[in-house]
């Protein structure tokens, strides 16, 4: 396509793209105008970095948890027992540490071996015996979190080393202004490893965006035009500047955040560039056109499973971390507000469908809501009927965008 | 009151772009069983979607009148209320309910919303006993056989006071004392004053149960008489009125030289997935060589898409025989291992089994070579050519091979990047036709490949098929349509109720040699 061949004018062109976009611009409008009125709200007090920065690591297990759901479910499929594998795992790493007297390294291993071994166990029902996930893992909902208790004996198990909560609770360091910035009395809040690891980040984006371009432009694709192209480049620039800013401006990247980071590249990369994505919404969107093209059906559902399995052992590990504690009920209820973050963002129900940077956004406005709610003092009962609307008008706006696409 | 139960004259119907029905005139008498035949796409199924209300009042023309009176039927239940029930080849049963429930689905017999079961029960028993059931009426419908479950639908039929009873192919899963049985079951019905319509493509049984025979070609009626009128109906001769059309040139043939045998089938056997008694195919025995297109003919139901779906590992039911490729035993168990083995299956089902609609035309195109290790086939010996590597897509490869078969097959799309739910059906069509390709097949076998598609698009397809056999591709083609059969095919293998009845050099075969073969002459 060459640029005279789009010469609809700047606006049209805009236009397009964003109806073509719609429903994920249109969470990421969301996701701006819960905040605008939060901060209205609560004056300010919404957008402080010290409140972003907290919203973003009370929001990372059910981050790491979206991020294999959307697998899960854009394969067709449901898993129920995330929550409590999440919980089962967090209490094997704080048993062995408390009383086994294991590291930190050891009982993480032992709690992502934990996650394998319930994916294999799910999967094997699911993708060899032919039995449907949402009654397997409503099973293991119950089997694991049955596991919890009994590896809790119902109590609290609690410290934990302090290396294994830093991965909850703690944060990048300082690379040069060690100890002359910080929240306390007299100190300056500004973190300069962050604003570099922001700033690399700006340019990795836009040296890859551009290298897309080009790549696209040589295959023959359609591309954006110069302006809307630098304009698009700009905004985003400006977007991931924005979401270090409160980092920046608080203490620095929790560890909690990275290891968020580091799961959305690694399965935004899987999804997108591997086979095996590619397999995973093939089998979503047509199960049957995929297996006569030769797809292995069931080791692909066994490798969603095991993934779904070490991705809730992790989002156990930075949970338990974060609370210095296992309990009893770690866990609960994680996989509804994770099934809630993948289908906000835009994974679709019907399977075949959906983004793994969607479901981040779908996270974050869940978190949003739960925080802005606390900031409030808006009562349980009134966030929980809150946020179950919020889910059903989701639904409904993917199911209504679709119907208009046909 | 005429002698005619009902008439239907001058019906047409059009679906866009076909004309499935054109001013057809159909009449019954009352009390007589009046076959209705024709190829597949003759127009019998629309045609009775008309008398039943499927498709409304409106949606075609001309006129329908029932006992001397002009009827408008808006929805099935007014044809039901007028006496016309159809009883289609697909049962409408739900099995796991019982005899009595399903006899009375949709009309129970209560009060208030509360069924009276007792008088159920009752009226049930009452009708079974028309078709000559002597079953308990409580029995699960999945409990018992097909044969049985056939005289259930027909006791339902009965129960809504039926007084003109179509059947839509009622033996075609029924194995021959069930046929007979069922047969004897219509005669009786008729000396009550059933009518019955009685759709077949096995022209022995009509000729030994129809009193009228009407005869439909192309959505016209070619003849409709009582079966001793002009000297006797035969079997030849209603043979020769589905037929009677003339071949047009639009099958560009080119002469090929078969080679080597690729493919030996032997003695192949395939049950029913559901059915696990009943043999869809039995005993085949053929052979596939290099270079040729092998034409599959047969009527619905006779098993072809059943026996190359079962080849292909995709059939999922329990198969007998022996399979070589390339004079190697193979054992396919899943369609991955015929990839494998370069065997390629376009499926009749473009939509349902070809497609993943909501993915884009690139996407749809690389979906069966994503993962095929071109080292081994050979075929590419450079790694470049490879698409993937150690899992990840190498996707500026994915790029050049499918703007590569998008040219060769002049598929008309404004990206590789559209999804193929936006494609017309003949370019969706070229897309799976891509994608099978892409696998660099040895035997391509096409399933319906040109269904549902313009003529043009036709054309292309039957083009590439003839530059796939210059390569050295084995094809295997199944069409309903017998005139492409014919006009494409080097040999044709003729298929009646899962058995190979014949085996044509294309020199040798017409249509109505054919469709002898095709209904069970021997």
């Amino acid at each position: 396509m060459s640029e005279q061949d789009q010469k609809p004018g700047l606006m049209g062109e805009l236009r397009a793209g964003f109806s073509h976009n719609l429903k994920q611009y249109a969470m990421f409008i969301a996701l701006l105008g819960i905040w605008a009125i939060f901060t209205y709200l609560t004056k300010g007090i919404f957008i402080s970095p010290r409140n972003i920065s907290n919203l973003m690591v009370q929001n990372s297990y059910i981050a790491i948890l979206a991020v294999g759901m959307v697998l899960v479910i854009v394969a067709g499929h449901i898993d129920l027992s995330v929550g409590s594998v999440a919980g089962f795992c967090g209490a094997v790493a704080a048993y062995v540490q408390c009383f086994w007297h294991w590291g930190t390294v050891p009982s993480i291993l032992a709690a992502l071996g934990v996650g394998l071994l319930v994916g294999l166990w799910q999967g094997y029902w699911i993708a060899f015996k032919g039995v449907p996930a949402f009654i397997v893992t409503l099973a293991g909902w119950g089997m694991f979190r049955g596991m919890v208790i009994l590896v809790t004996g119902g109590q609290t198990i609690a410290p934990l080393h302090d290396n294994f909560t830093a991965i909850g609770v703690g944060y990048i360091p300082q690379l040069f202004l060690i100890g002359k910035v910080g929240n306390q009395e007299g100190q300056v809040p500004f973190h300069d490893l962050t604003l570099i690891i922001a700033l690399l980040a700006v340019v990795v984006f836009i040296v890859l965006e551009l290298r897309n371009r080009a790549r696209r432009k040589g295959y023959g694709f359609e591309v954006l035009s110069v302006p809307l192209q630098a304009a698009k480049i700009a905004f985003l620039s400006a977007m991931i500047m924005v979401f270090f800013y409160f980092m920046i401006m608080y203490r620095g990247i929790p560890w909690a955040i990275v290891v968020v980071a580091i799961l959305v590249l690694l399965f935004n990369f899987i999804s997108t560039k591997m086979v095996f994505g590619r397999h995973v919404y093939a089998i979503g969107g047509n199960k049957e056109a995929a297996r006569l093209s030769g797809i292995n059906i069931r080791a692909l559902n066994m490798t969603i499973f095991i993934a779904m399995g070490l991705l809730s052992a992790i989002s156990g590990i930075v949970f338990t971390a974060r609370l210095n504690s296992a309990t009893a009920s770690a866990g609960n209820l994680f996989e509804l507000d994770a099934i809630a973050a993948a289908i906000i963002g835009g994974t679709s129900t019907l399977g075949g469908e959906g983004t793994i940077i969607g479901a981040i956004i779908g996270a974050l406005v869940m978190g949003s809501l739960n925080n802005g709610m606390q900031l409030l003092n808006i009562e349980t009962q009134f966030q929980m009927i809150i946020k179950g609307l919020i889910l059903l008008l989701a639904v409904w706006f993917d199911i209504s965008s679709r119907k208009t696409t046909k | 009151m005429s002698e005619h139960i009902f008439e239907m004259e001058n019906i047409s119907k059009e679906f866009p772009g076909v004309r499935a029905l054109d001013s057809v005139n159909f009449r019954v008498r009352k009390g007589e069983i009046h076959a209705l035949v024709g190829e597949n796409g003759a127009g019998k199924s629309t045609l009775m979607k008309v008398l039943s209300g499927l498709y409304p009042y409106g949606s075609y023309t001309g006129k329908l009148i029932i006992k001397g009176t002009e009827r408008q039927f808006h929805t099935i239940k007014d044809s039901e209320r007028a006496g016309v029930v159809v009883i289609y080849q697909e049962l409408a049963l739900v099995k796991q309910l019982s005899i009595t429930e399903n006899i009375f689905l949709g009309s129970e017999i209560a009060r208030n919303g509360v069924i009276n079961w007792d008088l159920a029960l009752v009226e049930a028993r009452k009708w079974l006993g028309e078709v000559g059931l002597a079953i308990d009426p409580m029995e699960k419908v999945v409990n018992i056989g097909v044969g049985k479950q056939q005289l259930v639908e027909i006791a339902k039929a009965l129960a809504k006071n039926a007084e003109i009873l179509i059947l839509d192919e009622p033996t075609a899963a029924l194995n021959e004392e069930d046929s007979r049985h069922l047969l004897n079951i219509l005669r009786q019905l008729k000396a009550k004053g059933v009518t019955c319509i009685y759709i077949s493509h096995k022209l022995e049984e009509v000729l030994s149960i129809a009193d009228s025979v009407t005869v439909l070609r192309d959505g016209q009626t070619v003849k409709s008489q009582a079966m001793d009128e002009d000297g006797g109906m035969t079997e030849a001769k209603m043979i020769s009125m589905m037929v009677g059309r003339t071949l047009e040139q639009r099958y560009p043939r080119k002469p090929h030289q078969a080679g080597e045998v690729v493919m030996e089938v032997k003695n192949w056997t395939v049950w029913h997935p559901e059915l696990v008694e009943k043999e869809v195919i039995k005993d085949v025995s053929f052979q596939i060589r290099k270079g040729e297109i092998l034409g599959i003919a047969g009527l619905m139901g006779a098993g072809r898409t059943e026996l190359f779906m079962s080849l292909f590992g995709a059939y999922g039911s329990r198969h007998q025989g022996e399979v070589s490729i390339h004079g190697r035993p193979v054992d396919i168990r899943e369609p991955r291992h015929a990839i494998q083995n370069g065997l390629s299956y376009l499926s009749e089902d473009r939509k349902g089994n070809g497609l993943v609609l909501g993915m884009d035309v690139l996407s749809n195109i690389t979906l069966a070579s994503l993962q095929i290790d071109s080292s081994k086939s050979g075929v590419a010996e450079d790694p470049a050519q490879q698409l993937s590597k150690s899992g990840v897509i190498n996707i500026l490869q994915e790029v050049v091979v499918t703007n590569r078969y998008v040219k060769r097959l002049a598929i008309k799309t404004p990206s590789i990047e559209q999804q193929v739910k936006n494609l017309s059906g003949g370019n969706q069509q070229k897309v799976v036709l891509a994608k099978w390709l892409l696998t660099e097949p040895s035997i391509l076998i096409l399933d319906e490949p040109t269904r549902g598609i313009d003529v043009g698009a036709k054309f292309e397809i039957y083009s590439i098929m003839n530059q796939l056999v210059d390569n050295g591709v084995a094809i295997v083609m199944i069409s309903s349509e017998l005139p492409e059969v014919l006009g494409m095919s080097d040999r044709i293998l003729v298929l009646h109720e899962g058995r190979l009845t014949g085996d044509l050099p294309w020199q040798e075969a017409t249509q109505e040699k054919c469709m002898y073969y095709a209904t069970g002459g021997k």
